[in-house]
């Protein structure tokens, strides 16, 4: 292994809130394969956008390639010699490979652009790698691992030192991922430093020198990869620390009837033949990581996205639920991941987005009932401690957590006897936050049934009374209450395939 | 916990504008401030026949703009109206005077043609997913040719004051010896009222501007998302079929072809009056103020020597005004 190519010391960023990065280390040797892991939200991503110049940070020292440096913007990172390649593409669909490999620095004959001259560099640059790419293929032709490949060809171009990899390997096949390993250790010996960062324990041994780990935006530790083993690597994940008093039992009642049944519900690649049981009073926790599957199956069950086949029954009857409009005459409410897109229409004020679900009971005639739309959105605004001047505060205005239970105000007046909370807990704060969980609680008590996907374990242990975990659009496990552990889910979690 | 509380860190102090109703209050300055303007520069302009004219050939304009102010709250628009309210007058004009049918038959079916191209409207845009810029642009063409092959390339004149069936057109302009009573003004206002109650305190309107803002929310909360924009494009086209009839009863004759560019005064007018390009927010009040300040124009300029094409230009400048302040809100909304 070379010399130090990267050296980051005590990295710290704070957003409003949330200390984001807690005086972080990090090195990368030229040459080598870091593995930087941790938990959704641990920092990872924060840390390399740090890096790259797309946030500015409080404090810190990063010395690259020998000097100090503080880019103002991923391209000034890229002409540096540090890419990123993301997770989500960015590419343009129509133009072709050669194109989006030297687009914003096309090469030029004059006044013109030198095509000729860009589709032999991108030929040059893919002998390099040892990939079959036609350059003058248009983009979008490209399966998602080909289009990968030139997002890595473009780093290469552009001469870079440090290539980062954001979970490469999620949306890539088997054979894909071989290609892509064999790419990662040709990159290797021309002495490029990559940092790699994944989910996947499988992946740390066969591709990575050595595994950096983090936790709520502090640096944990670094393993060397061939000598740790996948509970070395949770184990510093998960860490020793309790956060919240986990449940120690099940509180749902012997015997109590299932209200929803879910049969080999399959939608796209992310919901694979998901089956499982809710029952009445129960809190069900769906954990897994981002993109196990967890959202698309919600969404698949509320009819918010098409399924491909699959039954479910809701207190023993079968129902077809074509639409969310189906879902919500069935009883069933969904609380969404992503509030401000899904949850509420912002512009408008809390009353009306109170009654969305159900504002046929505050019709009389053909007038909404102003009078008793107001009263009763005040009688929730009360019960659940919602911070507003009035009813007829514009919900823009308020904070996250209230936002969020004006979402929650919207199912609660119609009444859903089944409801789906999707992260419900995510950016707001703590006082929302055990605000919510208490909720939760008395709304089981009065008999109604919840899904909580949350991707905090101390949440899904705190709150559920048993846990179906995901992998990759599959049910990987189902866990009791009383057997759950942090390790245990995180084991299911990734398992991989 | 009460729930007057103290106010929260969003909740910012309104503007003396805003407390005073909003960019309707402003609107309504223009237009008082259009109408001195003219009154001071051109003696010719304060008489009583020039208030008439403007209120006549308002009528169409206001009426394609109260409607078409739905699907642009739904953050859609309406380009078909323009052609198609001449199309309507066209075939209702064309049963009325070649085929003997009664006036207020024909009047009935301007109605029901507007409210059939709506339907079309809504299907192509609510189930079909087609851009609603393309879809009404497709209707648009369709409704020039309809008028064109329902009349024979014609020209229709109504029936005539005075004669059998000219009633029709005593609805907007009434006639009491000397005096002409501007009798559609008084249907306006109570179309105004009817509209901006539909818009405000009915399930149709609320849906309408909830689709408009958020669609996706709308749709989660178990709104069947296809029906509202079905419903705001057939009430655009039944404001078109409305337009078509004042259009008929204002004019002598009306003839195929014409009617392209109604629909940017309509929806100029229905910008200029706070509703927003991209959904969720206008309306009626400031619709009818909008299309005012557009007709006032229009009437107003060629009292001070600046015929038609500088009021096309002075329009346009007023609507890049309107969006730049309608974008400007906008912005300090998602800074937020």
């Amino acid at each position: 292994m070379g010399d130090l190519i990267l050296t980051m010391k005590g990295i710290d960023k704070t957003f409003p809130g949330v200390h984001a990065l807690d005086n972080v280390d990090f090195e990368l040797y030229r040459g080598e394969v870091h593995a930087l892991m941790g938990e959704n939200g641990a920092g990872k991503s924060t840390l390399m956008k740090v890096l790259t110049g797309i946030y500015k940070k409080d404090s810190g020292t990063i010395t690259y390639d020998g000097n100090v440096v503080e880019f103002t913007s991923p391209r000034e990172a890229q002409q540096a010699g540090i890419v990123i390649v993301h997770q989500e593409l960015n590419f343009l669909g129509h133009l072709t490979v050669a194109q989006n490999i030297f687009i914003g620095r096309e090469y030029m004959k004059g006044k013109k652009i030198d095509d000729a001259r860009m589709i032999e560099e991108a030929a040059k640059l893919f002998q390099r790698m040892h990939v079959n790419i036609d350059p003058t293929e248009k983009m979008s032709n490209l399966t998602v691992g080909k289009q990968q490949m030139c997002e890595i060809a473009k780093a290469i171009s552009h001469d870079a030192k440090i290539i980062v990899f954001d979970e490469p390997t999620a949306a890539l096949t088997e054979t894909e991922v071989e290609e892509l390993f064999d790419i990662i250790r040709d990159l290797k010996k021309k002495d490029i430093g990559i940092i790699y960062i994944t989910h996947r324990m499988d992946e740390v041994k066969v591709i990575t020198d050595r595994v950096s780990v983090m936790r709520d935006g502090a640096y944990v530790g670094t393993l060397i990869s061939k000598d740790s083993t996948k509970n070395d690597i949770i184990n510093l994940m998960v860490g020793r620390v309790i956060y919240e008093d986990p449940k120690t039992k099940s509180m749902v009642p012997e015997g109590a009837p299932v209200v929803l049944k879910v049969e080999n519900l399959n939608a796209g690649r992310f919901v694979q033949n998901v089956s499982f049981e809710l029952r009445k009073g129960e809190i069900l926790g769906f954990a897994g990581l981002m993109g196990s599957g967890r959202t698309e199956t919600a969404r698949a069950i509320f009819g918010a996205d098409p399924k491909d086949s699959g039954d479910i029954y809701i207190n023993g009857n079968k129902v077809d639920i074509k639409s969310p409009k189906d879902a919500v005459n069935n009883g069933i409410g969904y609380l969404s991941e992503d509030r401000k897109r899904y949850g509420i229409v912002v512009q408008r004020d809390v009353a009306e987005n109170s009654t969305m679900a159900c504002l046929d009971n505050f019709i009389n005639g053909i007038f909404i009932d102003k009078k008793k739309e107001d009263s009763e959105t005040a009688k929730y605004v009360e019960s659940l401690a919602i911070k507003t001047p009035s009813v007829d505060q514009l919900v823009v205005d308020l904070s996250g957590g209230n936002q969020q239970k004006v979402v929650l105000t919207k199912w609660l007046v119609r009444n859903c006897d089944i409801l789906i909370f999707d992260e419900p807990t995510r950016g707001i704060d703590v006082g929302a936050k055990s605000d919510i969980y208490k909720l939760m609680n008395e709304l089981v008590k009065e008999g109604k049934s919840i899904i909580m996907i949350s991707s905090e374990l101390p949440e899904v242990l705190r709150m559920s009374d048993r846990i179906v975990v995901m992998c990759e659009g599959r049910k990987s496990g189902e866990l009791s209450i009383e057997e759950a552990t942090q390790e245990k889910i995180m084991h299911l979690a990734t398992m991989g395939n | 916990m009460s729930k007057k509380i103290q106010n929260t860190p969003g909740s910012s102090k309104k503007s003396i504008i805003q407390r005073l109703g909003g960019q309707n209050v402003v609107v309504l300055l223009i237009v008082l401030a259009l109408l001195a303007f003219f009154s001071i520069t051109s003696p010719n302009f304060r008489k009583y026949s020039t208030i008439l004219s403007i209120l006549d050939y308002s009528y169409y304009i206001t009426l394609i703009a109260i409607g078409v102010t739905f699907p642009l709250i739904t953050g859609g628009v309406d380009l078909s109206i323009g052609t198609g309210l001449i199309c309507y007058s066209l075939v209702g004009g064309y049963l009325v005077v070649y085929q003997g049918w009664p006036v207020w038959l024909g009047m009935i079916i301007c109605v029901l043609a507007g409210a059939v191209i709506g339907l079309l409207n809504g299907i192509l845009i609510g189930i079909m997913n087609l851009p609603p810029f393309l879809a009404t642009l497709c209707t648009m063409m369709m409704t020039r040719g309809l008028g064109s092959i329902s009349s024979k390339g014609l020209g229709i004149p109504w029936p005539t004051a005075g004669t059998e069936g000219g009633w029709f057109r005593t609805i907007f302009k009434l006639n009491i010896g000397d005096l002409k009573l501007p009798l559609g003004f008084l249907w306006i206002l109570l179309l105004v009222a009817l509209m901006s109650f539909v818009l405000n305190h009915t399930k149709t309107g609320r849906y309408i501007i909830a689709v408009g803002c958020n669609k996706e929310a709308t749709r989660l909360s178990g709104i069947n998302i296809k029906t509202v924009y079905i419903k705001a494009y057939i009430i655009s086209g039944i404001f078109a079929g409305l337009a078509s009839i004042a259009y008929s009863a204002i004019f002598a004759s009306v003839y195929p072809g014409t009617g392209a560019g109604f629909e940017l005064e309509g929806i100029g007018g229905a910008i200029i009056g706070g509703v927003s390009m991209t959904g969720g927010v206008g309306s009626i009040t400031g619709t009818l103020l909008g299309v005012f300040i557009i007709c006032i124009l229009k009437t107003g300029l060629p009292f001070i020597g600046l015929q038609a094409n500088w009021q096309q230009i002075i329009t346009g400048i007023v609507l890049i005004t309107a969006v730049l302040i309608d974008l400007n809100r906008n912005k300090k909304k998602l800074i937020r």
